[in-house]
């Protein structure tokens, strides 16, 4: 830049330093819209790498079956555990196991097990059946969803609907903070707490079990299904419930023949996503539901979730082991029902919503 | 009449398909108040904002014909749109200063141009104060925040920042609608004096704005270029009924 | 039933379930106070555990918690801040790759943790690990294996949805006209970015990023086996390290230690600087978003 121009007071004689008919390149410009391009892919490239890792090493179950590829696993003798040495004698004798199973395939094949009713992964025989695994998990949800979903959404219409704007400045904010609760947090104090004060009510066997952790699950997902539901009351437009109040209605009938129906998509976008929420749900389904894997229909026996399985196993297998390939299918099913969920919620529920308020632009 | 400081030929604009400009023709002179006029949503203010490529932010806007500044097309697809901006200033109806010093504020253009020099930042931020008129209210507050301003110096402020980046032309979307009449007086008087130097087009709502500040008026309705004369002659004695209805406030 | 009588019932339904959450927070935090307060001293939170975990205090998991989420934040925030100026300056709204792009952070943000954990195992541990060892230290095992990089790295992607949403919602609420002002004045896009965007969206950044060291310190499932160790007498001194962490400490002690009942002190007192510690950081962090969002309006 010439300073003499930006001095020169007399604009006429000046040269103009400015032009603007050649493109110029800048290169802090076009280097930033580079990297910022790049690094936006970042996160598709994320989901995309979550999906081949995690399928990946599930693959190898199915492999197996055609006995060619059994050479191909790599049998590595590590812990991949956190909890360091004292489980190395259980390693081996897993490892045995593994490469018999692999050596003999005439044996039953591991895959064959996943849909048996016995998960019983370290054995001599182990067996990889995934029904109690899945109706511990469907157990706990459902618990968690009748525990969760009502209060919820009673908790947003309570605060959408009749709560004044300063109560409603409070709430809000106080029941958000429970979604800043740790899992493990909640876990602990449902294996420290809850799990007694429901024994002492309910006189059940086992302390914990999938009541339990079913409620315990219910609360993590409480501010989920709570903010999303309150967004989608609040979104309704106010000209509908001002008619509705100005025809006399009362605020619970307009609550009723007003909000709900027309929040109706948002509300089961909430729910959905908190189901999710539970579905994955870790810590708390390993500190409270007991962890047996067994086949029951009684809420208040011990369950083992998905999730929990792999939590709790994955630090003592061997890696490339049949086991370790199963709790990563585990996972895989995890990863695919978590996102089949979200696309659902996403798309499905999205455009209902937006068909109901915007199509009548 | 000065000469010719900006041609436009056939230019018609779309959000969408929505045509919100036809076949706009028009020539502005140089060092002259040019007024656009017409009723909201005619057009005035899209048109404006052709005149820098500010449409260009804008998703779904397609344009077609071409604007010639010093009788380069704008629109041509070598146009360095940065350069053109800095060249045709613009000054919004929403007073709009950064949070951040009357100072810092002025200095901002200088400053992205590459200019660190403090000395030559405080002659530029003086200079442009003084021709903004407003040096003499904020020469003691250069260093406040520019928001603790009122509506009126902050539109001067926001006309100061432009003029630090010695624009040839500065285009105005009604400047002083939000202002108060003191606030507005007072902008008039400014761009009076500003077209000594600089060639400004103005959009504005108010006729009798139009009236005190420009040499030249266009009246526009429903995407077209009604009429464009001398301001006098416009406010006098126009030559189509739909000026004249609109002048005397039949419709609008 | 008379309308009145339904009205009341209703609203009572509604408001009693209010309060039952609130009820339930307010014991959570009552309990976990009220356990842990007595256990809670200067000498807890400076103190190695000791005599096989039974007594001492949490130091290490103290130290390994800040250190992991400090390498998480470092990874997660400037990629997170980077997307969300993707997706708010750069990304027009009918993009057909904006779109994926926000389907993939929405994904990110419901994909249960302990997938990030499998993904961490696979992915860094056993594939990037992997090869490093293969290439930089001749197949001797260092980066194969958990350790606190690996542990935060899973975490930055776990928490990466937060920054980006945090993030866009600040930048959003920049008004049109203040990048008009700049770009008009001859400013480029980048220039408009980082002089009048970014600045303004300090107090979204910093919210962003703290909800995601709150999260990141609290998760316990992506770490369980990347990286989180049941005991160490060392802190870590690299990055090919293990390390100790709150929350995988209150879950072995209540759950594996060899004496569950006799450490309860231990594990009401961590509980509590855990969820002092989340608690805090997202009290911040509300008021923070709180202000922004009252600002835009």
């Amino acid at each position: 830049m010439d300073f003499s121009r930006i001095n020169n007071k007399n604009k006429n004689t000046g040269k103009d330093i400015v032009t603007f008919n050649k493109k110029k390149f800048r290169f802090s410009d076009w280097f930033a819209e580079k990297v910022i391009k790049a690094v936006a892919f970042l996160s598709i490239a994320v989901v995309i790498l979550i999906f081949i890792f995690v399928f990946r090493e599930a693959f190898p179950i199915f492999k197996m079956d055609k006995k060619t590829s059994a050479s191909t696993v790599t049998l590595v003798q590590e812990s991949y555990g956190g909890s360091g040495t004292e489980n190395s004698t259980v390693k081996k004798a897993d490892n045995q196991v593994n490469n018999s199973n692999i050596i003999n395939a005439t044996d039953e094949k591991p895959s064959a097990t996943l849909l048996s009713n016995t998960w019983m992964p370290v054995s001599d025989k182990p067996r990889f059946g995934l029904w109690p695994l899945f109706l511990g998990t469907l157990k706990v949800t459902l618990i968690a969803l009748l525990f969760a979903a009502p209060i919820s959404i009673m908790a947003a219409i309570y605060t959408a609907m009749f709560a004044k704007p300063r109560v409603r400045e409070i709430i809000k904010p106080v029941i958000e903070l429970l979604a800043g609760f740790p899992s493990v947090v909640i876990g602990f104090f449902a294996l420290m707490v809850m799990a007694t004060v429901f024994q002492n009510i309910f006189g059940y066997a086992s302390r914990l079990n999938a009541f339990v952790g079913g409620i315990a699950m219910g609360l993590a997902a409480i501010p989920i299904i709570y903010t999303l539901t309150e967004d989608a009351l609040t979104a309704v437009p106010k000209t509908f419930i001002e008619a509705s109040l100005g025809l006399g209605a009362s605020r619970r009938q307009t609550a009723f023949y007003v909000v709900l129906p027309a929040a109706v998509p948002g509300i089961f976008a909430a729910v959905v996503l908190g189901l999710g929420r539970i579905f994955g749900e870790t810590m708390i389904a390993l500190m409270a539901t007991g962890n047996a894997a067994m086949i029951s229909m009684n809420p208040f026996d011990s369950v083992r979730t998905l999730s929990a399985t792999i939590g709790a196993e994955m630090a003592e297998v061997v890696f490339g082991d049949t086991h370790y390939n199963v709790l990563f299918l585990i996972g895989s099913l995890l990863f695919i029902f978590t996102f089949a969920l979200n696309a659902v919620a996403e798309f499905y529920f999205k455009n209902l919503v937006i068909r109901r308020y915007q199509s009548k632009k | 009449m000065n000469n010719i400081k900006v041609k436009v030929k056939d230019l018609s604009l779309r959000y969408g398909t929505n045509l919100a400009l036809k076949n706009i023709t028009m020539d502005i002179p140089e060092k002259m108040v040019t007024a656009f006029i017409g009723p909201s949503g005619c057009g005035k203010s899209t048109f404006l904002r052709t005149l820098n490529r500010m449409n260009d932010l804008i998703d779904n806007v397609t344009i077609e014909g071409e604007v010639y500044i010093d009788n380069i097309n704008i629109y041509d697809k070598n146009i360095d749109v940065v350069n053109l901006r800095k060249k045709v200033g613009m000054i919004f109806q929403k007073s709009n200063p950064f949070a951040k010093s009357v100072y810092e504020n002025i200095a901002f253009g200088p400053r992205i141009n590459g200019i660190s020099q403090k000395s030559v930042l405080d002659e530029i931020v003086e200079r442009s104060l003084k021709q903004a008129a407003i040096w003499d209210e904020v020469k003691d507050r250069l260093f406040n925040s520019a928001l603790s301003l009122s509506g009126g110096q902050q539109q001067r402020i926001c006309i100061a920042r432009s003029l630090a980046v010695n624009p040839d032309i500065i285009l105005m979307d009604e400047p002083a609608s939000a202002l108060d009449p003191i606030s507005t007086a007072k902008i008039e008087e400014l761009i009076h004096e500003l077209k000594q130097d600089y060639t400004i087009i103005i959009v504005t709502h108010n006729m009798q704005q139009a009236a005190r500040t420009s040499d030249l008026t266009a009246l526009f309705y429903m995407g077209d270029l009604v009429e464009m004369n001398k301001t006098e002659i416009i406010f006098s004695n126009p030559a189509k009924k739909q000026t004249e209805d609109y002048i005397s406030g039949r419709f609008g | 039933m008379n309308r009145n009588v339904k009205d009341t019932i209703f609203e009572g339904l509604t408001g009693i379930s209010v309060l039952l959450i609130i009820f339930i927070i307010v014991s959570i935090l009552a309990i976990t106070i009220v356990g842990g307060w007595p256990n809670l001293n200067w000498t807890f939170l400076s103190e190695f555990p000791k005599d096989g975990m039974t007594k001492g205090g949490i130091f290490p998991a103290i130290v390994g918690t800040a250190v992991m989420t400090i390498i998480m934040a470092i990874a997660a925030v400037p990629f997170g801040v980077i997307t969300a100026i993707y997706l708010a300056e750069y990304a027009s709204e009918k993009s057909v790759i904006a779109k994926i792009i926000r389907f993939a952070v929405k994904t990110l943000a419901v994909v249960p943790s302990i997938i990030f954990g499998l993904f961490g195992l696979g992915f860094f541990i056993g594939f990037i690990g992997k090869n490093m060892d293969g290439l930089l230290n001749g197949g001797e095992l260092r980066w194969g294996q958990p350790n606190i990089l690996w542990a935060s790295l899973t975490m930055a992607l776990l928490t990466l949805p937060v920054v980006i949403v945090s993030v866009e919602e600040a930048i959003r609420t920049i008004p049109r006209e203040m990048r008009e002002a700049s770009l008009a004045l001859g400013a480029t896009k980048w220039q408009t970015i980082r002089k009048v965007v970014l600045p303004g969206s300090v107090s979204g950044i910093l919210t962003g990023t703290i909800l995601a060291v709150s999260r990141g310190a609290g998760e316990v499932a992506p770490i369980l086996f990347t990286g989180a160790a049941y005991f160490l007498s060392n802190l870590p001194h690299s990055l090919s390290d293990q390390f100790m962490s709150l929350g995988y400490h209150i879950y072995i002690m209540s759950t594996q230690s060899s004496n569950v009942d006799a450490t309860q002190p231990i594990q009401f007192a961590t509980t509590l600087v855990l969820l002092l510690l989340t608690f805090s950081l997202n009290a911040v962090a509300v008021t923070l978003r709180y202000r922004i969002r009252k600002k835009a309006k």
